[in-house]
């Protein structure tokens, strides 16, 4: 088993068009850096100043992280991981 | 270009003006790769803000879910400025994430939030790039439009 992580349409140049791929890790932090191994540059625009960025939310089976300790949060084998750029403007 | 038909584009409005002087947001699903906006979802601004607006995330979720289910997309993203003209804003397009959607804005400055005319507007962002494009309102699809969806 590993960890699902849901990619949105944006960030589906980094996973050459694939909507789910899959990770591994202990917390979403580590799962990241997994992705980034297998996914070049994805990091970049999921993190910044080593927090998550402001208007994309990631959650873990279905809870938005910065409500379960962010990058901290833990994850294990058979978790859902859903990646969602916020839809926000001015 | 945007086609779409007349009882969403009304409802959009109408949206708009409810919830005047703040941000009106919210996005029209449609099959995936049809084009076809079909299905209007008024969302909550969770910013109550005249000035800027989000999805609440846990909202954002179930809607992607839904639409996942559905085997739908965004077709349309849309947000109102409330008192300013209805092109997108350098935060619109810094945060614009649906690079296949297109951007409605609709403006109720003015008074529109009252009656009258409302600028409805349609959009591509892409990688920062802003393209206007024509807006063709339809009493209705057209049966080749709603085929060509079903094949989806």
């Amino acid at each position: 088993m590993a960890i699902e992580v849901r990619i949105p349409t944006i960030l589906r140049t980094y996973t050459d068009g694939e909507r789910v791929v899959e990770s591994g890790g202990a917390t979403v932090a580590e799962l990241i850096d997994q992705l980034e191994t297998d996914h070049v540059g994805i990091k970049e625009r999921l993190i910044e100043n080593a927090e998550v960025r402001r208007f994309v939310n990631i959650y873990v089976n279905d809870e938005d992280i910065r409500f379960t300790g962010g990058l901290a949060t833990p994850v294990a084998d058979g978790d859902t991981v859903v990646i969602l750029p916020a839809v926000a403007g001015g | 270009m945007l086609t779409i038909d007349q009882v969403t584009h009304d409802a959009i409005i109408a949206h708009a003006r409810r919830d005047h002087p703040d941000e009106a947001c919210g996005v029209v699903a449609g099959a995936i790769g049809s084009d076809l906006p079909t299905r209007l979802v008024p969302m909550l601004n969770a910013a109550m803000s005249p000035t800027f607006y989000e999805f609440d995330s846990g909202d954002l979720l179930k809607l992607y879910r839904d639409m996942d289910d559905r085997d739908e997309e965004p077709v349309i993203v849309y947000h109102s400025h409330t008192s300013t003209e209805a092109y997108p804003s350098r935060t619109d397009i810094n945060l614009a994430g649906e690079p296949g959607a297109h951007y409605v804005l609709v403006s109720t400055r003015d008074g529109a939030d009252q009656g009258g005319p409302v600028d409805f507007r349609s959009y591509r962002i892409v990688d920062g790039e802003v393209t206007e494009e024509e807006v063709r309102v339809v009493e209705a699809y057209t049966d080749a439009e709603h085929s060509e969806q079903k094949e989806h």
